[in-house]
């Protein structure tokens, strides 16, 4: 493996999608078209649609949603002149606890997501793309709906896109507070109008997704990068992060770091490069644990410093990549409480569906509860893993499987911590008993 | 409350008139229209229409559900079934303004937890319950929000889903004082506040006339503090090509 940056001469941050986020009104369409906004476009549709598939597989782009899945592939799936009507959806329903970075980009520079849009609807031959955002994000849904209609206007959406025969209507669709809307299939069944829960996999959205039509559904940052790719080729995008995990990648810094913020760098770069460009720890406090992608990616600490945060580096040390959503805890945060708020979030969003994933997420919220409140014993945390394991690969979703991230990552490293609480509880039982021994003594 | 049963012969679809007292009027239904007409297929419109719904009654009524019902040629209970799954829409009449505190772990580690307790014990209400009479000026329904993704601003809070970054106790017991009082105070990022139905008609996809709001802030410094560092350091993304080549047309199998 090739370290990250040094010796590349890679700078360590890269501002590829966060370039214009400086600029005056960086989210209006002018400022978009002097900084060589939609001239990707121009290119793409001069060229064949499976070039563009082509191109997206040769860059290596892989999904910036969570599951890396190579985006070049998963347009490749579509199935063409199969007579179906075509559909683009954009997984804007960024909700995973930690996660700010889409958010901030469809603020700052919406245009980006549009030009984008376009593009691959134009090479999987979809002339209706959605993007489906989440509700509690008004502003971010007030600049997209401005950046479409100024889209519209100027011609790049709408009939005969730029004299090219293409058409695309593209809506900005809110939705309504259900985090499980961020999994693809959960997510379409809420924007055919119903609830939102997951459908048995296969069929795949290529076949059968909205409206049982062929359907991509990609996240924001990933459609963002396509212009970029378009423009600059898939060596170029390839000069930033490593083989398998390319590109740059904006990471998000939260908590308790003396800098919290968007940092754009190259895939595979660690948390102590992070940390040292956010400042290092707040006041100096030590670092205890920290998610290298959100609540549903199991818990890092302080010897996983030097891990690459790519999707191969973060998966060899046992975590996963996520969504770059760096949440960093010092040592005054317990563990157990970290590891029950999440769950108690778990609960709340599990959509109901499946067992497994409704009851366990239950189950497992009452008995973290419980300890926490200083009742728990030893076998509560042989009840919390072997529940763990029944939700682990017997969910219908990933929802299941993220809520036990916390749960058996925080007691594979942090075990004492339980079992002090199990210990405060036995010797304040002991106490109680012994007041009461004593109190019948005389 | 009287639950209308749809009666045979009842004409049904966006061509039947509204019933005689219905709050909706001939503007929401044209905005309803509208809405279907925005989709491949009706159904899809469905949850546009119960923000719809939110704007005129400020949460989501048996007479809201049929309103949807009607406009989708779907069964009252088809609808009720979703508007019961999405935490946004509200089965009780909300306040002028609805206060969203994150206390999600990370906001709740850095004192969304303590504020989200200090609004509770100043308001006097609970998760989802109002303090003063529901749509009155200066009603405020409270309630803890899960990740509101702004986590690099936490603790965070919404005030009819704009942000109010970087929160403290005192900061957010301030501000719903304010609110309470009638006043208007700035989000960190996000529009001048109306009230939480105007908030819901934007969500629904109506902007008419409020041009401006785009115009309002939405970046932090923390937003850009990874491009801002860059900038001062001179460190750039390498340099693209001057005409980067397209794969040749692939050929087919």
């Amino acid at each position: 493996m090739s370290e990250p940056t040094p010796g590349t001469g890679v700078a360590p941050l890269t501002p590829v999608l966060t370039r214009r986020w400086l600029s005056p009104r960086s989210w209006s369409l002018r400022t978009y078209e002097q900084l060589e906004g939609y001239s990707a476009l121009r290119r793409a549709l001069g060229a064949h649609p499976d070039q563009l598939i082509q191109l997206i597989k040769d860059s290596g782009l892989r999904g910036r949603g969570g599951a890396g899945f190579p985006t070049g592939m998963k347009w490749g799936f579509i199935p063409q002149g199969d007579g179906k009507p075509h559909y683009l959806v954009i997984n804007a329903d960024e909700g995973e606890p930690g996660t700010c970075k889409d958010i901030p980009l469809m603020m700052a520079d919406p245009h980006s997501l549009i030009e984008g849009v376009i593009i691959t609807a134009y090479a999987i031959r979809a002339n209706f793309a959605a993007i489906y955002v989440r509700g509690e994000v008004l502003h971010c849904i007030r600049r997209l709906n401005a950046a479409v209609r100024d889209a519209r206007e100027a011609g790049y959406l709408g009939k005969d896109i730029l004299g090219s025969g293409f058409d695309l209507d593209v809506v900005v669709h809110a939705g309504a507070g259900a985090y499980i809307c961020g999994e693809e299939t959960a997510l379409l069944d809420s924007l055919e109008g119903r609830r939102g829960q997951p459908r048995l996999k296969p069929p795949f959205p290529a076949t059968a997704g909205l409206y049982a039509s062929p359907t991509v559904v990609n996240n924001v940052e990933t459609i963002a990068s396509v212009p970029y790719i378009v423009n600059g080729g898939s060596d170029w995008f390839r000069t930033m992060g490593r083989d398998r995990s390319p590109g740059p990648k904006i990471y998000s810094i939260s908590g308790h770091v003396e800098r919290p913020g968007q940092y754009e760098a190259p895939m595979g770069t660690t948390l102590r490069q992070l940390l040292e460009l956010a400042g290092g720890m707040k006041d100096g406090v030590p670092l205890k644990f920290w998610t290298p992608g959100g609540s549903s990616t199991p818990l890092f600490t302080s010897e996983h410093l030097d891990v690459p945060l790519d999707f191969e580096g973060a998966s060899e040390a046992g975590s996963m990549l996520g969504t770059t959503a760096v949440q960093v805890f010092n040592e005054t945060v317990s563990v157990p409480w970290a590891v029950m708020k999440w769950t108690e979030f778990y609960k709340h969003e599990s959509c109901g569906k499946c067992t497994p994933c409704r009851e366990g997420t239950y189950w497992l919220a009452q008995t973290l509860q419980r300890m926490v409140r200083g009742e728990g014993t030893e076998s509560d945390i042989d009840t919390l893993l072997d529940v763990c394991d029944n939700i682990l690969g017997r969910s219908f979703c990933a929802l299941g499987d993220g809520a036990v991230s916390p749960i058996t990552s925080g007691i594979k490293y942090f075990k004492h911590e339980f079992l002090e609480l199990c210990e405060k509880n036995r010797t304040g039982k002991a106490d109680r008993s012994a007041d009461a021994a004593l109190a019948g003594a005389h | 409350m009287t639950i209308q049963h749809d009666k045979p012969g009842t004409p049904q679809g966006p061509s039947g008139p509204e019933p005689t007292g219905s709050p909706f009027d001939e503007l929401t239904d044209e905005r309803a229209r509208q809405l279907v007409a925005r989709y491949p297929v009706a159904r899809s419109a469905l949850l546009p229409l119960l923000h719809l719904v939110q704007s005129v009654e400020g949460h989501v009524s048996q007479a809201g559900i049929e309103f949807c019902a009607r406009h989708l040629d779907l069964s009252a209970a088809e609808v009720s079934a979703v508007a019961t799954f999405y935490t946004m829409y509200k089965r009780k009449p909300c306040g002028e303004h609805l206060v969203s505190v994150c206390t999600n772990t990370l906001c709740a580690a850095l004192g969304g937890d303590d504020i989200y307790a200090r609004l509770r014990g100043e308001l006097g209400v609970g998760h989802e319950e109002t303090a003063g009479e529901p749509g009155t000026p200066g009603s405020v329904t409270l309630e803890h929000a899960e990740c509101l993704a702004a986590c690099d601003l936490g603790p965070v809070l919404q005030v009819n889903y704009e942000y109010f970054d970087n929160q403290t106790p005192d900061s957010a017991s301030e501000l719903v004082s304010r609110l309470r009082a009638g006043e208007r105070p700035e989000p960190t990022r996000g529009a001048p506040l109306t009230d939480f139905r105007q908030a819901e008609l934007q969500l629904a996809g109506f902007f008419e006339g409020r041009d401006s709001d785009v115009e309002a802030p939405s970046t932090a410094p923390e937003t850009v503090r990874g491009a801002r560092i860059a900038a001062e350091k001179g460190w750039t993304a390498p340099a693209m090509p001057d005409e980067a080549e397209l794969p040749p047309v692939p050929e087919k199998k």
